[in-house]
């Protein structure tokens, strides 16, 4: 491929947010109200129509005249998928859900504003598009990490427990893989490393809003970029790619 | 109030509805449009959230992104509609809590159509092109319907059913001209959706018991039996357009009524899924009252934080 550095650069992006639609669409139907559902189908829905975009550039991209925007969702390795740790964890309850939105959002939130400057101007299109709706999935999950820190004694352990939980799994989303580096040198990427203190400081400000402790972590997990995902992975894509593996070649 | 000035109130409450004038909330009305109004359109907010369900099942396993973002916009909308009909709902005095309740306990009923299990991603195309097929001839009669708010909201309801169902047909169609796998997936799920549609449409008019009534308030414009034979009559074309065999070997046209005769519908199913006894109900209200109970900590703690903030406002004012 010619440019197999951006290929993997959006798959980087895109994966991310695919497997945490993924993630969200499992709970539809399922919230504990009305309201929080239909927010949460929403976000899962404005993910799925981010990687929709994504995908369709990079099968343009790819050497493979077969590929589309679901051979590239739904036909992969496990080991080829690019995304981070996090956005793999399970839904284990409203509050890990919560706090599972809310550290991927703050990160999101600024990376695609900074992807709204890149010299792809496919990639800047997109990021111009989505930033709306991320800035509105922000909104959401840190108005509910007040809620829940700052509501009953209750909800404070248990997001607290879930902050403590999920928080080794942020540091991984400023490591940069070659792809990253390769497209940053370019102008096409964004150095994420800049991100970090800005990500720290406005998730710590949520957090002791919301009363709640920011941890002080000395370990941190990574591999979601190179494919080295948690157990989890692995039923995720049986489930998601069940219907193409069952019957490859057809159109639905 | 004397017998004779609520017997007049009544009087002038059923003329204006003989004359199609909307009921609004703060109007007066018989305790008996009260309660059936309550009944009626908290089992259909009820089926419009258990609905979701069966529907949900598929998202995670949807077979192209596609497929997979219309229908996770399906079962959000099932889920304004929910919304919308529990609003309307509370405009006659009762809480969503308290319908919660009634469905959660087995009070209020819900179609017994989403007591059917989802077991191949046809169901999604069946789903939409015969159940909510059923459901839009039961409900744009309603849009017309006497209680203000119901009708409004049905208005929304309506518009947003017949995109699903066009949806359903065109996941059916796909189907049907795709590889014998396909076709045979179509089939099959026709085949299964068929007749628990047809029962979707109520029980025959001489088993009714609420048809009268309902005919006089312009809850219901036609017997369930005119309805079901408007489905009937509407939905055997499509199939045939589809190239796939309506499980009813009874079915045939009939020149003289201008209309399909069809089998005999094996009410006993019926009546053993409304009582609670079909493949899923159990299912599915494990589901809705699991997560009810277990979204208890969450709604605590929104009000918990609302009555905090409240309070701080409080004492800034003082301040």
């Amino acid at each position: 491929m010619k440019n197999q550095h951006l290929y993997n650069y959006i798959l980087g992006i895109a994966d991310n947010s695919l497997i945490l639609g993924q993630r969200l669409g499992e709970l539809c139907g399922h919230g504990p109200s009305l309201e929080t559902d239909i927010a949460g189908t929403n976000i899962s829905l404005d993910l799925f129509g981010q990687v929709r975009s994504y995908f369709q550039y990079a099968a343009q991209l790819s050497d493979d005249n077969s590929a589309t925007e679901d051979t590239i969702a739904f036909l992969r390795l496990e080991r080829q998928y690019k995304n981070v740790l996090l956005v793999e964890q399970p839904n284990t309850d409203f509050g890990y859900v919560i706090v599972r939105q809310f550290l991927f959002d703050a990160y999101h939130l600024l990376f695609l504003r900074e992807l709204e400057n890149s010299k792809d101007e496919t990639l800047a299109a997109i990021a111009k598009k989505s930033v709306k709706e991320v800035s509105y999935h922000w909104r959401f999950s840190s108005d509910w990490i007040r809620r829940l820190g700052d509501g009953t004694q209750e909800s404070h352990e248990r997001v607290q427990e879930a902050i403590t939980d999920l928080w080794m799994y942020t540091d991984e989303l400023f490591h940069q893989t070659e792809a990253d580096q390769a497209m940053i040198a370019e102008g096409i990427g964004v150095n994420t490393s800049k991100l970090k203190d800005i990500y720290y400081k406005m998730v710590s400000e949520v957090l002791e809003e919301a009363t709640l402790e920011v941890p002080e972590n000395k370990y941190f997990h990574k591999g979601g970029k190179q494919g080295i995902h948690s157990e989890h992975m692995g039923y995720i894509l049986s489930d998601m790619q069940y219907m193409q593996r069952t019957y490859p070649n057809m159109e639905w | 109030m004397s017998e004779n000035e609520v017997k007049n109130l009544e009087d002038i409450f059923e003329a204006r509805i003989a004359r199609d004038e909307k009921i609004e909330p703060k109007d007066w009305m018989p305790e008996k449009y009260r309660k059936t109004h309550i009944r009626q359109i908290s089992q259909h907010a009820h089926s419009e959230i258990v609905g979701m369900l069966p529907e949900g099942n598929w998202i995670s396993r949807a077979p192209s992104l596609r497929r997979k973002v219309a229908l996770l916009a399906k079962v959000q909308d099932e889920a304004g509609h929910g919304l919308y009909l529990y609003s309307a709902c509370e405009t006659l005095g009762i809480s969503r809590d308290e319908l919660y309740e009634q469905l959660h306990t087995g009070k209020a009923k819900y179609s017994s159509i989403f007591n059917y299990p989802t077991v191949t991603w046809a169901d999604m195309g069946a789903i939409g092109w015969l159940v909510d097929g059923a459901a839009i001839i039961n409900q744009v009669p309603l849009c017309n319907t006497s209680y203000g708010p119901y009708a409004r909201a049905m208005v929304r309801v309506c518009k947003e059913e017949s995109f699903h169902q066009r949806q359903g047909f065109e996941i059916m169609l796909k189907l049907a001209n795709g590889t014998p796998e396909q076709k045979e997936m179509a089939q099959d799920a026709l085949n299964r959706w068929w007749w628990p549609s047809l029962m979707m449409l109520g029980p025959t008019d001489a088993e009714s018991v609420h048809t009268a009534q309902s005919m006089k308030w312009k809850l219901k414009r036609k017997t369930n039996d005119e309805l079901r034979q408007q489905f009937i009559d509407q939905t055997v074309p499509q199939a045939d357009l589809l190239g796939l065999t309506v499980p009813d070997p009874d079915l045939k046209w009939n020149e003289k009524t201008g209309h399909y005769d069809f089998g005999e519908i094996d009410w006993d199913e019926f009546w053993q899924v409304v009582k609670g006894y079909g493949p899923s109900n159990k299912k599915r209200m494990k589901d809705r009252v699991g997560a009810w109970e277990e979204g208890a900590w969450v709604r605590d703690a929104a009000m918990a934080y609302a009555d905090k903030k409240e309070k701080r406002k409080d004492l800034k004012h003082v301040g």
